[in-house]
């Protein structure tokens, strides 16, 4: 089971995820510092260590809207996190397919700080609502990257199948 | 059935007589784009080759652009530490589309592309820049991606799993009214169809009024079109585009232009009336929170800001520049200007705009994204109203969160410098 630790609205973006100061940052063992840095509980949080591994994070529609910045998806993946949202924007969803971060795609999605959640390949159990909520499936080509570990990985193999 | 304008660019990018929306493509790349977020380009670049035994080499040097505009000059040493290694894989690769910070060739990514003629109609043009969308203004295909993304380019010189996406179109008629510009336009389009209204999908523009758009105009509608979540936005090139890209961009020789079928589907088709578009305003702290800028008029300000990649061009300048000439800017503001490029610079500096700017008491900045993703050159305090010609007003997006800003054109932001206060530029005539 996975503890919700964050719920969010609708249209969080990246500037919210990754403020933009911030991005002079680049590598993915230091970007996690700055994630969600303008919210300053959560981020302490982050930073002194105190959430368990595949924690979740509920989002409403289109989050990760905004800039294309990949530190937002960096940032989460450092901390293991699953986000599950009622949808992303696109940049994100692919960057976070890119990087290996575990997004679920859950239209109907209920849930609230602390529940507790079971997630399987097609639903969301909520144990708190005893309510499930069904997941949708990343089109196949992106689960492809998914299955290689991620898109470096997946270039990798492509490079030595010598297929351009 | 016919194919939609995209479905033309991805077709030919892969070779196929025919793709259709949500096929799954390989697109070869005809620009790849990236700014000083190269450096994590790069990381993962080098990355990819690993354990491979394989040489790291770009797949093609001269279909890279590497352009410096975030944070220049450098604010900070790791900023400038990064810009140094970009500096020397440009020369280790020769890539030659590279524009470091300089008075004769420098600026905003997304101007750079277009005035140099990097971009032409009917390419696939990918950015690791959310912005990227801009240049579909010249008839591209043109979109944002990540950093791995964009390493995996680098490496293949296509883009790996590309959904073709869904048009829908966009019909503008009517002649615009004075001081409404092509930014109210897109303010208002993203306020009809919310910040994700677009998502996953194309926002084709056309029309009367956008065939009677400059090229500068288009260049900021698609520029935004990303903010209702557009995968890009487009203007089928024509007549116009051929005129910029012969006259301003310095290309040569034919242009081919390409055309949708007639009985190609659409997602959806949306209807405006320019006439009857009032200066449109996005309030803190989203786009999509867009009104008429007379609902708004009155409030104070405290930095007003003219630039970035959606305003930042000539004719932006030029606006203003009228606008302010023998006024001065109100005591109670800090006007901040920044032409979109060193040539636009140069430009200015010319026509007289800059000196009258200056005259009124603005601050002419140096081609660059200043202060627009919060980094650096105009921080705002707390409590502090920003009033902006940028693209994005996330909370924090200026580098405060306890601060707010406003989005509009430059014509209600040179209006609203004179005041202090937020203004509908028609009332000034």
């Amino acid at each position: 089971m996975s503890k919700v630790v964050l719920k969010l609205a609708d249209d969080v973006s990246t500037d919210i995820i990754y403020p933009g100061r911030y991005m002079a940052t680049v590598l993915p063992t230091e970007t996690p510092q700055y994630a969600f840095a303008d919210m300053g509980d959560f981020n302490a949080r982050i930073r002194s260590r105190q959430i368990l591994p595949h924690s979740v994070i509920v989002a409403g529609r289109n989050f990760g809207c905004g800039s294309s910045r990949e530190q937002a998806a960096s940032c989460l993946k450092g901390p293991d996190f699953t986000i599950i949202a009622r949808d992303f924007a696109r940049i994100f969803l692919q960057n976070s397919i890119n990087l290996g971060l575990n997004t679920v795609i859950c239209p109907e999605i209920e849930a609230e700080e602390g529940d507790e959640l079971t997630i399987s390949a097609t639903q969301v159990i909520n144990h708190n609502s005893e309510k499930s909520f069904t997941i949708v499936a990343l089109p196949k080509a992106r689960q492809s990257i998914i299955d290689a570990g991620g898109l470096i990985p997946y270039t990798r193999q492509r490079l030595m199948q010598g297929k351009k | 059935m016919g194919m939609t304008y995209v479905e033309k660019i991805l077709a030919r990018a892969t070779g196929q007589s025919k793709v259709k929306v949500g096929d799954v493509v390989e697109p070869r790349v005809d620009l790849a784009m990236s700014h000083e977020n190269g450096a994590l380009v790069l990381n993962q670049f080098l990355e990819i080759y690993q354990g491979t035994g394989l040489e790291a080499k770009v797949w093609d040097a001269d279909k890279i652009a590497i352009i410096f505009d975030h944070r220049i000059p450098a604010e900070s040493a790791k900023t400038a530490t990064n810009q140094k290694k970009v500096r020397e894989f440009v020369a280790q690769q020769g890539i030659r589309k590279f524009h470091d910070i300089r008075g004769d060739e420098g600026g905003i990514c997304h101007q750079i592309l277009p005035e140099n003629g990097y971009v032409l109609p009917g390419k696939v043009v990918v950015g690791t820049d959310s912005h990227t969308t801009s240049h579909g203004a010249l008839g591209a295909f043109s979109f944002g991606i990540g950093a791995t993304e964009m390493a995996s380019v680098w490496a293949l010189g296509c883009v790996l799993n590309v959904e073709v996406p869904a048009t829908i179109r966009v019909s503008v008629k009517g002649s615009f009214q004075s001081c409404v510009q092509a930014k109210d336009l897109i303010l208002y389009l993203i306020g009809r169809i919310s910040a994700q209204g677009a998502n996953f999908k194309v926002l084709e523009f056309g029309g009367p009024a956008i065939e009677k758009m400059s090229t500068s105009g288009r260049l900021t509608v698609c520029n935004m079109a990303v903010e209702a979540g557009a995968t890009s936005g487009i203007v089928p090139a024509d007549a116009e585009t051929i005129r910029y890209l012969h006259e301003e961009a310095g290309v040569k020789g034919d242009i081919e232009i390409i055309r949708a079928d007639a009985d190609a589907i659409y997602d959806q088709g949306i209807e405006i009336d320019a006439s009857q578009l009032a200066p449109q305003i996005a309030c803190p702290h989203t786009v999509d929170n867009v009104r008429s800028v007379a609902e708004v008029a009155g409030k104070e300000v405290n930095q007003i800001v003219i630039g970035s990649c959606t305003n930042g061009r000539l004719d932006d300048i030029k606006v203003a520049a009228l606008m302010l000439a023998g006024k001065k800017v109100a005591r109670n503001v800090r006007m901040l200007v920044f032409p979109a490029s060193a040539r636009i610079y140069r430009q200015a500096l010319k026509e007289g705009y800059l000196s009258t700017l200056m005259e009124a008491g603005a601050v002419v900045m140096n081609s660059g994204c200043g202060p627009c993703l919060g980094v650096h050159q105009g921080a705002l305090a707390d409590g502090d109203v920003a009033l902006a010609t940028t693209n994005r007003n996330f909370k924090g997006r200026m580098g405060n969160p306890a601060a707010e800003v406003y989005l509009c054109s430059p014509a209600t932001a040179a209006a609203s410098a004179v005041t202090g206060v937020i203004t509908d530029p028609r009332k000034g005539e």
